[in-house]
């Protein structure tokens, strides 16, 4: 079975919040309607976003480190959102295991938004009914792009690719070398909701370098400067 | 979370409800086998309608709570896995057993179905009605309280705790609303009542003492460090994203004052408890009309105060995740 996710890799993650933006642009333009926004230009603006970069700080001044943190829906393979809709808006993908709303049958009563541990459902203020990232689920299904293109919004715009896409179930996939070979976890692990989505830690990269490797001991023209000359013609004076 | 009035209503107005119904079938019963009085008609007719009342209001109030109301009839399709659904279900059946009860007794269809016994119980469509009304109503009590309770992340509210108190207290609240029903009819049966209301208004005192004394002490399961994956003791959040307010900032947090919590909490504690106890008793020695009345207004305004706290007290998980605007 195919569970297609997003890896986010915090180590490389700069908080540009380009992959926002262009999670906005996209899905604000399709055929599901507008991520309405209310009041954008004035003191409490307000609107529906799938995808946002937060910021935190750990550790204490001087000795801190800033994580950027982009945080959308996790697709979770155990998903609690979903058995708790009443009307069974809320699904998850039998296909590609993506977690979706059928805008058409929400009734907007948020009881999935309390039962996701993650707030990444987000009630539309106009059209009164629950949204939150679909994995650009017109996009990747979309046969008629490019192979290349067939990919999420935020992850063709993410400028330090931090952000991989593909089948976390293909033990083979790009995804999955990601969270195997570079540690990659999955967020709120406490709750058993067994989030798709992964995250890659940040890392400090140390190489050790010995005072031999830059000078090598047994380099034979260091072993020459030892030889002590005294006039005499030298494999120098023959060769040039 | 953020106490929605709509909920706030639904749920004490249709416990209530649930509560007067089961009264009344407790009254009849307890009149069936010749314990108390038997009641007139209207009497019954009047409390079902005064019952269905508080159910229709509650699913009125229900209604503001649901972002496209016009599709709620699609809620009960998913009755396998959601409580929700579950309730949709339940409530108009709910009603439906209440209306047929009342009517029954309005139109005065109480001719004996059959005996039960040598001592000869008869057993007429009403008492049919109200004892399996009283099934629906003890499913409804556990179905709105499940609703909360399943929720798994809400850690103040995944506990038995949450099903007592929703049955306790809407037992409190309909025995009471009935003493004070048979005291503005001047019938005796305040007296009975009134001692159930008693008996259900200090059970409950007990479990909601209890399920506040245990959320003081409780420990979250999530923090920062497993919310973002850093293993650090020291995490601060320096920006949630975005500069104003989002649905995750409004439906999640109270925005009140830890003070504003606690005299709400002194004030439903007081208004749900002692004070309609002590009405209660008071206009039993006094042989009063209204003050059964009182005692009743007193517990339900302190309901809503209750549910209030109810809400407020529980912290969701995702909070974690918007704790600074920047
Ligand atoms: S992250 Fe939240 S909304 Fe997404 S599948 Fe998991 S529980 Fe559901
Ligand atoms: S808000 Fe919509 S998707 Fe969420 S539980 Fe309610 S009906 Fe289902």
């Amino acid at each position: 079975m195919t569970q297609l996710a997003l890896v986010i890799d915090l180590n490389v993650c700069v908080g540009c919040h380009a992959c926002v933006t262009s999670c906005k642009q996209w899905n604000t333009s399709g055929w599901a309607g507008p991520m309405v926004d209310e009041n954008p230009y004035g003191a409490d603006p307000t609107g529906t976003f799938f995808n946002r970069v937060q910021t935190f700080e750990v550790g204490h001044y001087p000795a801190t480190e800033t994580v950027h943190f982009p945080k959308s829906c996790l697709h979770c393979e155990d998903p609690p959102c979903v058995p708790v809709c009443p009307t069974g808006a809320s699904y998850k993908r039998e296909d590609n295991g993506v977690v979706l709303v059928d805008y058409d049958k929400c009734i907007g009563c948020k009881y999935c938004s309390w039962a996701c541990p993650y707030g990444v459902r987000e009630l539309d203020a106009q059209q009164k009914v629950m949204k939150k990232c679909t994995l650009c689920i017109d996009r990747i299904t979309d046969q008629t792009l490019p192979e290349s293109e067939r990919k999420p919004a935020c992850v063709l715009a993410c400028p330090t690719n931090a952000r991989l896409y593909g089948d976390v179930h293909d033990p083979d996939s790009e995804v999955s070398i990601a969270i195997r070979e570079r540690g990659g976890y999955a967020l709120m692990p406490e709750w058993g909701t067994r989030p798709a989505n992964h995250y890659l830690p940040r890392r400090k990269t140390y190489m050790h370098v010995s005072p031999e490797e830059l000078q090598r001991a047994d380099n034979p023209l260091t072993k020459e400067d030892l030889t002590v000359y005294t006039g005499e013609e030298t494999l120098d004076d023959v060769t040039w | 979370m953020h106490p929605a009035l709509s909920v706030i209503f639904l749920t004490t107005l249709i416990g209530a409800g649930q509560g007067l119904f089961l009264a009344l079938v407790t009254g009849q019963v307890y009149a069936a086998i010749r314990l108390i009085a038997p009641q007139s008609a209207e009497f019954y007719a009047g409390g079902s309608a005064l019952a269905l009342g508080l159910l229709v209001a509650g699913l009125g109030a229900s209604f503001f709570h649901l972002g496209r109301p016009e599709r709620a009839w699609r809620a009960a399709s998913m009755w396998r896995t959601s409580w929700l659904s579950r309730e949709v279900i339940v409530l108009p059946a709910m009603m439906a057993m209440v209306f047929l009860y009342g009517v029954f007794h309005w139109l005065g269809w109480t001719q004996p179905l059959f005996v039960i016994g040598a001592g000869g119980l008869p057993v007429d469509a009403t008492l049919v009605f109200g004892v399996s009304g009283a099934l629906v109503a003890f499913a409804l009590y556990v179905c709105t309280a499940m609703i909360y309770a399943s929720v798994k992340f809400l850690e103040e509210w995944a506990s038995p705790y949450t099903i007592a108190n929703f049955l306790l207290l809407g037992l409190a609240s309909g025995f009471m609303l009935a003493a004070a029903y048979a005291a503005y009819l001047g019938t005796e049966l305040v007296g009975f009542y009134g001692t159930w209301a008693v008996i259900f208004t200090l059970l409950a005192l007990g479990t909601r003492s209890a399920a506040l004394i245990r959320n003081a002490g409780l420990k979250h399961k999530s923090s920062l460090q497993t919310a973002i994956g850093v293993r650090h003791r020291v995490i601060e959040q320096r920006s949630q994203g975005f500069t104003a307010g989002s649905f995750n900032t409004r439906e999640f947090f109270h925005h009140r004052s830890p003070r504003f919590v606690a005299r709400l909490r002194l004030i439903f504690l007081l208004l749900v408890f002692p004070v309609p106890v002590l009405l209660i008793m008071l206009a039993y020695v006094l042989a009063s009309p209204t003050l059964p009345v009182l005692a009743f207004a007193a517990q339900y305004v302190g309901l809503l105060a209750e549910r209030w706290h109810f809400f407020a007290e529980a912290r969701h998980p995702q909070n974690l995740y918007y704790q600074s605007v920047s």
